[in-house]
């Protein structure tokens, strides 16, 4: 997928820092980063650089001291709260480490809570959750509850609950860390295919380098800053 | 969202039965021990409500309570007969006595003596004979409780239940024989002493020689009097204390609870129940609502507002609320229906379900605030954190 020139997020000089029982630590040190629209962007880098940070910022799930970071034209950190919701709801799609399912859900019923958030009604939320469910191959298993699902399934029903509201920002984090190596490589194959789309961009947070060949660029962080963006794994 | 947040409350199975336990515990307890206090302080004036056909009940003006018998002179009768509205005025005698059982020993017992003529006063319901039986020569009326349990013959079988007494059956009332001419069904009083009815003149041939024997005179307005004012005029003219139906219960009720120590006793018990409860289910929600963190930080991250997310819980502590809330209610219900037929004083108004809905309500708001505050105040930032 060839990314467009238009922005998806732009983020000038931002700045974050956390207050740790007196001590500041800057977790962010004025970022500047340009993510272009159905670009897949992987922020890499060791534990501790801010990776986890800077996506928290751009999801609008955190605010940031100063600077700015605007996703699709809009600066989330002027955003009341209830907008930043609403925008969070309709835009931004996540897909955790952790996979972060609901446990006592069903795969159907956890892929259609986005839409739900959104004020779809339970049961046509769940006829479009289990479409987007058969497009990433677990069309049978709707009914399963996450417990009952392997750890790729679920990784699974995480990027279809990513993607059943149609976002047009993706923030996944470190989403192959608790797979082995073909699992991941396929959850990779999925996120590209199903996820990539040309007004769509997709922001993945990773230390996996076997994944690196997936990005469209990779923009390398070290201690709160952005050390370099390249555009293929070899260039790091 | 409803329907997630019943599900995320019913997924954890034993996470949840343990809220519904803790509430179910207090709501049993806020119910049933307020059930037996009620039980017992309308013990207390079960009296009173079985001899319902008088307006007024006159007497010493020191009584402070049906069982605390202050005696009138007879002539009392009738200067309350001539009160202006007053449409009759009888004698009752209520004392205790006591009967000699057929082994030797002695039970103290209520007996209560009828006006001769009209026998106003009697026991509501009769079970076997009349009531106009008690005419007959050395009559008198045994509730049924009485006669089966504390003045039954011994069982000949040792160590047996106690045979029922039975009409035609003798007893020996202060050295003076009295035949059982009839078995009466009365609501059990405050020290469920068997209650013996009898004509007032023959209750007084019992009763051991006193100057003043008259417990009480009870009084029927005439029709369209207003009973208040009767009561006003009756305690102006003769300078006896007279209490309509209702401000005599009151009168009894409010001595036993200023007086006794069951209200302590049962507050304590309910008290109890409430903080158990109340620790109980709050910490198992708030653990469950901590446990639950992260899905929450899930949802909020995924834009779910403060909101949505306070009206899932409120929705979850609603669910276990009235779950509990049914089931202690209905254990109570059972509690009740299974010892109805006992010595136990139980008694069930619809007050006590507002009393222990309000406590369980109480119960649930305290664990949905301290879990809500918790969810309210997450940064939605957890879920990046593995």
């Amino acid at each position: 997928m060839e990314a467009q020139t238009t922005a998806a997020v732009r983020c000038n000089g931002v700045f974050k820092t956390y207050d740790t029982g007196g001590d500041k630590v800057v977790a962010l040190g004025g970022i500047d980063l340009e993510i272009r629209m159905g670009e897949l962007m992987m922020l890499v880098g060791p534990s501790g650089c801010g990776k986890t940070t800077l996506i928290s910022v751009i999801a609008g799930i955190l605010d940031q001291d100063s600077g700015s970071c605007e996703v699709f034209g809009e600066d989330l950190w002027h955003m009341r709260s209830g907008e930043k919701l609403k925008f969070r709801a309709r835009n931004i799609g996540f897909v955790f480490q952790a996979y972060n399912l609901l446990p006592s859900l069903n795969a159907i019923e956890n892929v259609s809570i986005p839409l739900i958030i959104n004020g779809i009604k339970r049961h046509e939320a769940e006829r479009q959750a289990a479409k987007v469910l058969e497009q990433v191959g677990l069309g049978t298993r709707g009914k399963s509850l996450p417990s009952e699902l392997s750890g790729g399934q679920q990784q699974r029903v995480a990027i279809a609950r990513a993607l059943v509201h149609n976002p047009r920002l993706i923030v996944c984090d470190e989403p192959t860390s608790a797979l082995d190596h073909e699992t991941g490589h396929n959850v990779m194959e999925l996120l590209k295919q199903v996820a990539l789309h040309h007004d769509r961009a997709l922001v993945i947070v990773t230390h996996d380098s076997r994944i690196f060949g997936f990005a469209d660029r990779i923009a390398r962080m070290d201690d709160g800053h952005i050390d370099k963006v390249v555009d293929s794994a070899e260039k790091l | 969202m409803n329907h997630i947040a019943l599900k995320m409350l019913m997924g954890d199975r034993g996470k949840y039965l343990g809220i519904v336990m803790g509430l179910t515990f207090a709501s049993l307890i806020m119910t049933q021990q307020p059930a037996i206090f009620v039980g017992i302080l309308s013990r207390t004036f079960s009296f009173i409500d079985d001899t319902g056909l008088p307006d007024i009940w006159v007497m010493d003006p020191k009584v402070q309570f049906v069982d605390d018998i202050k005696p009138l002179q007879d002539t009392v009768l009738y200067r309350v007969r001539g009160v202006a509205g007053v449409g009759w005025a009888m004698p009752l005698y209520k004392g205790l006595l006591k009967s000699r059982q057929y082994d030797g020993t002695f039970q103290t017992c209520n007996v209560v003596g009828l006006d001769d003529a009209t026998l106003i006063g009697g026991p509501p319901i009769m079970l076997e004979g009349k009531l106009e039986d008690l005419r007959r020569s050395d009559g008198v009326i045994v509730d049924i409780d009485g006669a089966t349990e504390k003045l039954g013959r011994p069982s000949k079988v040792p160590g047996g239940k106690p045979e029922p007494l039975k009409v035609g059956d003798v007893l020996e009332l202060n050295d003076k024989r009295a035949i059982v001419v009839g078995l009466a069904k009365t609501t059990r009083t405050f020290q469920s002493q068997p209650v013996i009815y009898t004509t007032y003149s023959r209750a007084l041939s019992y009763a051991p020689k006193e100057r003043k024997l008259l417990s009480f005179v009870l009084v029927k307005a005439m029709p369209g009097q207003d009973v208040p004012a009767l009561a006003q005029r009756i305690r102006k003219t003769t300078g006896l204390a007279a209490y309509s139906h209702q401000e005599f219960k009151d009168l009894t009720v409010n001595y036993y609870l200023k007086n006794t120590g069951i209200p302590i006793n049962f507050g304590v018990s309910v008290a109890l129940g409430f903080i158990v409860g109340a620790a109980i289910a709050g910490q198992t929600f708030y653990n469950f609502t901590l446990e639950n963190l992260r899905q929450f930080g899930v949802l909020k991250a995924m834009g779910a507002s403060n909101w949505t997310l306070l009206r899932m819980i409120l929705l979850q502590a609603v669910l276990v609320g009235s779950i509990g809330y049914g089931l202690g209610v209905g254990l109570t219900a059972l509690f009740g229906y299974a010892m109805r037929n006992t010595i136990l004083a139980f008694k069930f108004p619809w007050q006590l379900l507002v009393f222990s809905g309000a406590g369980v309500t109480l119960i649930c708001i305290f664990a949905a605030l301290i879990s809500i505050r918790k969810v309210i105040k997450l940064e939605p930032a957890i879920v990046f954190k593995s």
